[in-house]
């Protein structure tokens, strides 16, 4: 079963809620999927890790085959192919590695080669497999990580999922069996929560709602997910124990016994329990 | 030698923006003509799109108040000469460019969305 733990909004507690039920689960795959800023590994801390160099496919032209028709400009919808003075040229940055212009070149002048865009690391934590996507500084897309990673999920997988609702978002959760949504009892919160929501039902995803951070019951988001149908399966407490916990470094369900409890409730609640 | 400028709505005065101008104009041995710019309404990558366009008609000079660094390396690799606008209206960067009044363009930014 893989439980995708989705936001919207930044520092809502998708990575607290994501390690913590690593950590309750015991044996379990901890993949995070947030690749532009990986922060998992921080608290499950891995050991022995391997590490794997991700790559994406970036079109090369073979200048004796071509013989300019431009078909490979005109099919690339994102503008990363020009041909100028007898030659076509590609923008890195601009590819998004769709293999289209292979496939439209008559000629066969467009070969794909490998180039790096990040790696992934594996290693454990006690009974976790800890898998994260790092992206390379300065790459545009983290797809292809994200892609990788989440086809490294086995038996019971945490994916850890960035924050937001856009492409890399939707990349990390379309394989799962179920979304997490945590939410931020904030008014900002509930705004981008709405977002993530509309998301997992656009893919048609089993979801369910953790409150993170909650001092009182907020009220617009208490009957959005009343209205919307989304079960409230656990609240965590706006908890000062908590936070030391997590600025020190340490994972909650490992710490104290009543995070361990909740956690464990939780992934019962979801069906992921052993 | 074919010179091109981006144009703005009015079709008279030169368009702040190059890869999202609504129209060039085209100058070549006294013949003017306007052309609307395909590439105006990309979703991304309008720079390299715009570049290609130009260099797809022939342009041997540019004049444009601004240029993406994307524009600029399609442009560059054409062996297009890119002089920095100094006027509102066209017609008075043309006549500005023909008695070697304008300067080279220098600076080149990074795009506003699609790529950094």
């Amino acid at each position: 079963m893989k439980i995708a733990c989705l936001s919207g909004k930044g520092g809502a507690g998708k990575t607290f809620a994501a390690v913590n039920l690593a950590a309750a689960a015991g044996k379990c795959r901890y993949i995070d999927c947030d690749v532009e800023e990986p922060n998992g590994r921080l608290f499950l801390k891995p050991e022995g890790l391997e590490t794997l160099t991700v790559s994406a496919l970036l079109p090369d032209f073979d200048a004796s085959l071509c013989t300019g028709c431009k078909k490979c400009v005109d099919f690339c919808r994102f503008h990363a192919l020009v041909y100028v003075k007898g030659r076509p040229m590609v923008f890195p940055e601009v590819c998004h590695s769709c293999g289209g212009c292979a496939l439209v070149c008559p000629a066969g002048a467009v070969i794909e080669k490998p180039r790096a865009v990040g790696v992934l690391e594996q290693g454990r934590h006690g009974d976790v497999t800890v898998i994260t996507g790092i992206l390379n500084p300065g790459e545009a897309s983290g797809a292809p990580i994200i892609r990788e990673a989440v086809s490294r999920a086995q038996g019971l997988s945490i994916l850890d999922c960035p924050p937001g609702s856009a492409c890399s978002v939707m990349e990390s959760a379309m394989e799962a069996d179920y979304c997490l949504l945590v939410a931020e009892p904030t008014a900002f919160g509930l705004h981008n929560f709405k977002m993530v929501c509309e998301l997992a039902g656009l893919l048609g995803k089993k979801c369910g709602v953790l409150i993170n951070k909650q001092d009182a019951p907020y009220e617009p988001l208490e009957s959005f997910c009343r209205d919307a149908g989304l079960p409230v399966l656990e609240r965590i407490p706006f908890d000062r124990e908590a936070a030391e916990c997590i600025a020190a470094g340490e994972i909650a369900a490992e710490k104290l016994p009543r995070y361990r409890e909740l956690f464990i409730r939780l992934l019962e609640k979801i069906g992921g329990g052993a | 030698m074919k010179i091109a400028l981006p144009l703005d709505e009015d079709r008279l005065s030169v368009c702040p923006v190059l890869a999202r101008a609504p129209y060039f104009l085209f100058c070549s041995e006294g013949k003017e003509n306007i052309e609307e710019n395909s590439a105006a309404q990309a979703q991304g990558g309008a720079g390299i799109q715009a570049a290609q366009f130009l260099v797809d008609r022939g342009v041997g000079a540019l004049i444009t108040p601004r240029c993406g660094e994307n524009s600029a390396q399609v442009l560059k690799a054409a062996g297009i000469e890119i002089y920095k606008s100094a006027n509102k209206a066209a017609a008075d960067d043309l006549t500005a460019y023909r008695e070697g009044k304008l300067e080279a363009l220098s600076h080149f930014h990074g795009g506003f969305q699609g790529t950094r």
